[in-house]
């Protein structure tokens, strides 16, 4: 079963929606004790980097998440914002400590306003590494939907899975280990993005 | 490279798809949730639902022989669309409070759009930037024409003048927290005479944040004609609707002139 995590960010019903459609077995739940029933965590989030840690921290989920994914190496995917808490600081708002899995700092685009304008918002193309392999093995296009004005810069270029480019190269995916994140929106990134989810629930 | 937007907008009135023209005349199309089936399917990058419902009575309208189910509400055509649609949904129309937002966005919304309530009381869009973050807030703007070289933005479905130069007020709703401006033109709303180019081109060179330019589309040159005034993404309404591939034709057009789009 995979547990979606609600923690008050965003768009679960559309990841659950993705997950349904690849014939999933999916749980939406604020329960932290439904992670330990989990076979794969899903970490959504649409919104401010603040919230998301107070509303993560809040519903006691930190602990569990840690156990469940850091100890356990239960699969964990982090999207957009839940891919961005993984780091250690971020800087969107107010400076805020993030889950500091993967060390590195969440910020905002530092790019030229005339051409670039942020949020990123819309379809870009992604470039993947070595690392990319698993979470896009069979993607035919590797175009994908991405709506942020926030994008993690991690310290280990090593965990980069994919970069793309907006003014500035900045990551796309990442993965380590069981622990993936993904700043575009794969369920609203229609047959590449579904792709993506389905090689992480078969991973 | 960031790809220029081909999104669909979506008029919904009591539950029913509809083409305006001039902010006045509407035409009954038919069930959203075909239309959605199908623009899923013909490589649209984006949807946008605009509910312009001055009333709040949904099934009364609709077909009673439709193939499709009756929605009540828009939160169960959001919900129902998200099912089958695996791409960004923008939700507008009728948005007055952060509980409606919060709902909306839990039913599938990816965006919510706000156009009168945030002229009304512009600090909703800050608490909606603070809440869902900058992009998840679209600021619609609805412009009329006046005089030659002026414009104004109006409210309520377009009945109420607000005295608002729209560069103004696009420059005070990014400056609150507004992700994107959807900008519509009152006057060429269903016109088919294309966008209105120096609207779009003002308001573009004001804000930093993407501009989504709506209004006029006639045939796909049109298109070509509103990113070229800078906008970043290009929308349209009447034009995709009665038209195989609608949005695939667009998107090849567009790829033609040399335009950058997924297609």
């Amino acid at each position: 079963m995979v547990v979606i995590i609600d923690y008050g960010m965003g768009n679960l019903f559309s990841v659950q929606n993705a997950l349904r459609a690849l014939n999933a077995d999916v749980l939406i739940s604020n329960k932290p004790e439904d992670l330990q029933k989990a076979d794969r965590i899903i970490l959504p989030g649409v919104g401010a980097f603040p919230d998301g840690m107070k509303n993560l921290k809040a519903s006691g989920f930190v602990s569990v998440l840690e156990e469940e994914v850091i100890k356990n190496k239960k699969p964990f995917l982090g999207i957009c914002l839940g891919m961005q808490v993984l780091a250690g600081i971020g800087e969107e708002h107010a400076r805020t400590e993030g889950l500091g899995w993967i060390p590195g700092i969440v910020r905002r685009f530092q790019v030229p306003e005339r051409g670039f304008r942020v949020p990123h918002v819309g379809w870009n193309d992604v470039v993947l590494t070595a690392a990319g392999k698993a979470l896009f093995a069979g993607v035919e296009q590797n175009v994908f939907y991405f709506v942020h004005s926030y994008h993690f810069v991690s310290d280990d270029t090593a965990v980069v899975a994919a970069w793309c480019n907006y003014g500035e190269r900045f990551v796309a995916a990442i993965h380590k280990d069981n622990i993936f994140g993904v700043q575009f929106h794969p369920e609203k990134s229609q047959k590449n993005g579904l792709k993506v989810l389905k090689n992480f629930l078969t991973c | 490279m960031l790809k220029k937007r081909l999104i669909v907008s979506l008029l919904l009135q009591n539950g029913q798809l509809v083409k305006s023209i001039g902010f006045r005349d509407y035409q009954i199309v038919g069930s959203p949730q075909i239309a959605i089936q199908f623009f899923n399917a013909w490589a649209a990058d984006e949807i946008i639902f605009l509910d312009i419902s001055t009333s709040r009575e949904y099934t009364d309208l609709v077909r009673k022989d439709s193939v499709f189910p009756e929605l009540s509400s828009l939160i169960e055509i959001v919900k129902n669309s998200a099912k089958t649609c695996f791409l960004p949904l923008t939700v507008g129309g009728g948005i007055r409070t952060i509980e409606q937002m919060h709902e909306l966005f839990s039913s599938g919304a990816d965006k919510i759009a706000i156009n009168t309530q945030a002229v009304r009381t512009p600090k909703l869009i800050t608490k909606a930037a603070e809440r869902f973050g900058n992009q998840a807030v679209v600021v619609s703007i609805d412009a009329r024409r006046k005089g030659t070289e002026k414009y104004e933005v109006f409210i309520d479905h377009g009945r109420e003048a607000t005295g608002f130069d729209p560069v103004d007020w696009a420059k005070k709703a990014e400056q609150r927290g507004a992700g994107e401006i959807l900008l519509n033109s009152i006057d060429q709303d269903g016109a088919l005479s294309g966008y209105d180019l120096p609207l779009i081109q003002g308001v573009s060179e004001a804000v930093t944040v993407p501009v989504i330019a709506l209004g006029g589309v006639g045939k796909w040159g049109h298109l070509i004609d509103g990113v070229k005034a800078g906008a970043s993404a290009v929308s349209a309404a009447n034009i995709f609707h009665f038209t195989e591939q609608s949005t695939r034709q667009a998107k090849k057009y567009m790829a033609n002139e040399g335009i950058d789009v997924r297609l």
